[in-house]
């Protein structure tokens, strides 16, 4: 049994990786691995994106991030960083910067890259998917 | 503790990746972690001094590359055959740097616990 983190870069719909990772993170705890965290960097904050719209046919990926992360208790980060430049926000960064709506879904948390740094000191493998 | 490696291959501009590589690497000094630095492929052109991002609506990334030894990052290599054939010198980086051969990156990628690869 392994405890696994994941670092995810590419940009969910244009890329692969975040299939990928979710597809990863699924097989771990089905193989009875466990995951530490999911940090999103770069692209992928908007993975944690509330408002993204794909067609009905196609998967929801902050709905699937979501449920996984509910039905065991993972630590989902989006970088705070990347995150506010790419017009991904939380309540309480909406206020700060006075912007008229947040749209991180929820059970994505906001944080910095000290995140990052404690998930690859705390699980036994960090794995990159992207960009 | 554990030893990480960062690994920056891609050219400065063009992406944010190389931006974002050095956040991770300044994230780890203000942690205090054993932490490498090493720059291959077009990784190195990160280096280069007298980069003119202005003319690309960009912040410069060299100013930023030349103010890690202020944050005691002070473990920088570079792979030697990356600079060669791109005609770069250590004289025209804007931070003191170690050459390292690929047999050099292979014993230092086996050493480290955790690798960023950028």
């Amino acid at each position: 049994m392994m405890i696994f983190s994941l670092l995810i870069l590419g940009a969910p719909y244009s890329s692969q990786s975040v299939k990928t990772a979710l597809r990863f993170a699924n097989a771990s705890i089905e193989t009875g691995n466990s995951i530490y965290r999911i940090f999103f960097y770069h692209e992928a904050v908007n993975s944690g994106n509330e408002l993204l719209t794909p067609p009905q046919d196609e998967i929801h990926i902050p709905n699937e991030w979501q449920a996984m992360a509910r039905d065991n208790s993972i630590d989902l980060v989006v970088c705070i960083a990347s995150a506010l430049k790419r017009g991904v926000l939380d309540s309480t960064e909406a206020d700060r910067y006075e912007k008229p709506a947040s749209n991180l879904a929820p059970n994505f948390n906001l944080s910095g890259l000290g995140q990052l740094i404690d998930a690859s000191v705390k699980s036994d493998r960090l794995i990159t998917f992207g960009p | 503790m554990k030893r990480i490696l960062i690994i920056c291959r891609k050219p400065p501009y063009g992406t944010s990746l190389s931006r974002e590589a050095i956040d991770i690497a300044l994230a780890c000094a203000a942690f205090e972690q054993d932490m490498t630095l090493l720059f291959l492929d077009d990784g190195v052109f990160q280096l280069v001094k007298d980069q003119q991002a202005d003319s690309i609506n960009c912040k410069n990334h060299g100013k930023v590359l030349s103010a890690l030894p202020l944050y005691e990052v002070d473990q920088i290599f570079v792979d030697c055959q990356s600079m060669s054939k791109r005609l770069i010198t250590a004289d025209d980086l804007v931070v003191p740097v170690e050459n390292l051969s690929s047999e050099d990156i292979s014993a230092l990628m086996q050493k480290s616990d955790v690798i960023f690869n950028f």
